[in-house]
């Protein structure tokens, strides 16, 4: 465990079988703090079975995965993501009755200094906290441009806001690693563009390592240092985006092979 | 009816300022109740013990999103509970002490009577939440509903407690200012818990478990703190209507009783507790307005649900209150209270 102490996210060998179907077979990698990696694949590679995997939703089946060197195996979600993971999710998933200042509070709660006696009492110590909350909260959608829509219901922004808007409260429970599951899906060229600015500014700003799956290879050709290569539940390849666009293996797993039949894969 | 009114605004801008503007009028209304007739005065202390059972409920069904079929469970151990205390082990342990229903013993002791029935229901409450919140929707109605009949069928065939013909002769402690007050001390923790950052969870855990979980949030802890909570309140309503009508039976904790309040909380606006606590005092009086009707009570509020499923008036009156609200303080303070809150 302490060979790969410099790594913040470790996945060993990890499978992941339903029944005789299995989504990912043998799958390790890992990310460094601070890093960008992308994880592409064709439709049905195990890239959300992966994300499932890392975030508690789903146990492995075998293999083991360490953040920061514990273990996460076994945990259930919210345990995981408080060993600093924090995600976004493909199908947007804000809490749609909070206006947009409220859902990014409740990336605070699991840090909470006060629990439910000292929310009803609203002692000094409790309004002083939840000062600095309401602070901190604001300067992040200020930082992301959306304070003006602080008290508007979340579900009332458009599309792209809460994209951005779920970006910002995955960032507010400040996460070593985050994981950003298609953040450019269903967004047009011009919101594509925003996008890859604001992946590199949480980067440098933040120095937050990023894990993102993305269909759009402009995008994730553009921003990411590295990137991942899945097809049918294993690793292909992994390497530089130039590497990556000359591998023979992701052009065959993308456009498919030519003339070998029944390949041994 | 000005008083009252400012409270109520004052628990939505300034809780803590709701709160003893509250229990002043709690008091208030017990030193004024001399001049009331009977009935009046039954009349109110059953529209603050229904606030504090729709109020609690809220918790559950409107903040959290569970539902929950056995509030009337939970009012039942708190009211056999108390009545157990105040009826046999106080007289027993304390027997030089006067126990009658004015008495200074038996109201003082009243307190902490209350906070043992509370702690008994959430005791209760973590019994049945704890193994239950686990499941979802259909479910979990379900195993509250077995747990309501199981607490009525268990009541029925205990003898120590009367069975099924029940207690009488419970010393009438309850008054105006311990029912109002309980109104109000209710109504505070839960705006000032629904308002904090912490409160937060109920709302994120109804709104979309999955993500309130990525976010770190102790979906279970959630689901069950509510129930808990909610359970407490419930136990401490079922202490105050027992020493306020001085006779509990079985029967008078059974589904029906339970549905009430889902009524109020409907009709209130699931997750309003302001909205909640107008429709448990509308109710209450709507109650005693359809007292001839007996049976036909039931048709009544069916209806009433679903007119205002189609109408949904919480919605229309919803932004009209705050704007109210937030209109209140530079009314009654000049223009002195206009800084803004923080959003909620």
């Amino acid at each position: 465990m302490s060979s790969m102490e410099s790594a913040l996210l470790d996945v060993r060998n990890c499978s992941l079988r339903f029944g005789g179907l299995s989504a990912l077979s043998d799958v390790s990698l890992t990310i460094n703090p601070g890093e960008l990696v992308g994880l592409i694949g064709p439709n049905g590679a195990g890239k959300t079975s992966l994300f499932n995997i890392l975030t508690g939703v789903y146990q492995p089946t075998s293999g083991e995965i360490l953040i920061e060197g514990r273990r996460s195996a076994g945990l259930p979600p919210h345990l995981i993501s408080r060993l600093g993971m924090a995600r976004t999710f493909q199908n947007i998933r804000l809490f749609g009755s909070l206006n947009v200042g409220m859902n990014v509070r409740t990336s605070f709660i699991a840090r909470l200094h006060h629990g439910l006696i000292r929310s009803v009492r609203r002692g000094r110590t409790f309004r002083a906290e939840e000062d600095r909350i309401s602070k901190e909260a604001g300067r992040l959608l200020a930082y992301f441009g959306l304070e003006e829509a602080a008290t508007r219901p979340s579900r009332s922004l458009p599309y792209g806001d809460q994209r951005r808007l779920e970006i910002v409260r995955a960032l507010a429970a400040k996460p070593r690693l985050l994981l950003l599951d298609e953040p450019a899906a269903g967004m047009n060229p011009s919101e594509k563009d925003q996008l890859r600015l604001l992946i590199a500014r949480i980067r440098t700003e933040f120095g937050t390592a990023i894990l993102l799956v993305e269909h759009d290879m402009k995008v994730v050709m553009g921003i990411c240092e590295r990137l991942i290569v899945l097809d049918q539940g294993r690793v292909i390849a992994s390497g530089t985006p130039a590497e990556i666009r000359a591998n023979p293996k992701v052009i065959a797993a993308y456009l498919g092979e030519p003339n070998k039949k029944g390949a041994d894969r | 009816m000005t008083l009252s009114f400012s409270a109520l605004s004052a628990f939505s801008t300034k809780p803590r300022l709701g709160l003893a503007a509250g229990l002043l009028i709690a008091a208030l209304l017990q030193v004024c109740s001399a001049g009331l007739d009977p009935y009046t005065t039954q009349v109110m202390i059953f529209a603050a013990i229904n606030v504090i059972l729709a109020v609690s409920l809220n918790l559950v069904m409107g903040e959290t999103g569970q539902f929950s079929l056995c509030h009337a469970a939970f009012m039942a151990v708190g009211a056999y509970t108390s009545a157990m205390i105040t009826g046999k082990a106080l007289p027993s342990i304390l027997p030089h002490f006067q126990w009658t229903g004015s008495s200074w013993a038996s109201q003082i002791s009243f307190l902490p009577v209350l906070l043992c029935a509370g702690l008994t229901a959430a005791l209760a409450g973590l019994i049945v939440g704890g193994p239950s919140l686990r499941l979802r929707g259909d479910y979990l109605a379900m195993v509250t509903l077995g747990f309501g009949e199981i607490i009525r069928v268990l009541l029925q065939n205990t003898n120590v407690v009367g069975g099924a013909r029940g207690m009488e002769g419970i010393l009438p402690v309850t008054n105006l200012f311990w029912a109002v007050g309980g109104a109000v001390v209710t109504l505070y923790t839960m705006m000032a818990l629904v308002r904090s950052t912490y409160g937060k969870g109920f709302h994120a855990v109804r709104d979309d478990e999955i993500a309130a979980a990525a976010m770190g949030i102790d979906t279970t802890s959630f689901k069950i703190t509510a129930f808990v909570i909610g359970a407490f309140f419930a136990g401490i309503a079922g202490s105050l209507y027992a020493h306020a009508v001085e006779f509990i039976s079985p029967e008078g904790f059974n589904f029906l009783r339970s549905f009430e309040i889902i009524v109020m909380v409907i009709l209130g606006g699931m997750g309003r507790p302001v909205g909640v606590a107008v429709a448990a005092i509308l109710v209450t009086l709507l109650n005693e307005w359809l007292r001839d009707l007996s049976g036909y009570r039931m048709v009544v509020y069916a209806l009433i649900i679903i007119l205002f499923m189609i109408l949904r008036p919480g919605e229309r009156l919803a932004p009209w209150w705050r704007q109210l609200v937030s209109r209140l303080p530079s009314l009654t303070r000049g223009s002195a209270g206009t800084k803004p809150e923080i959003p909620s």
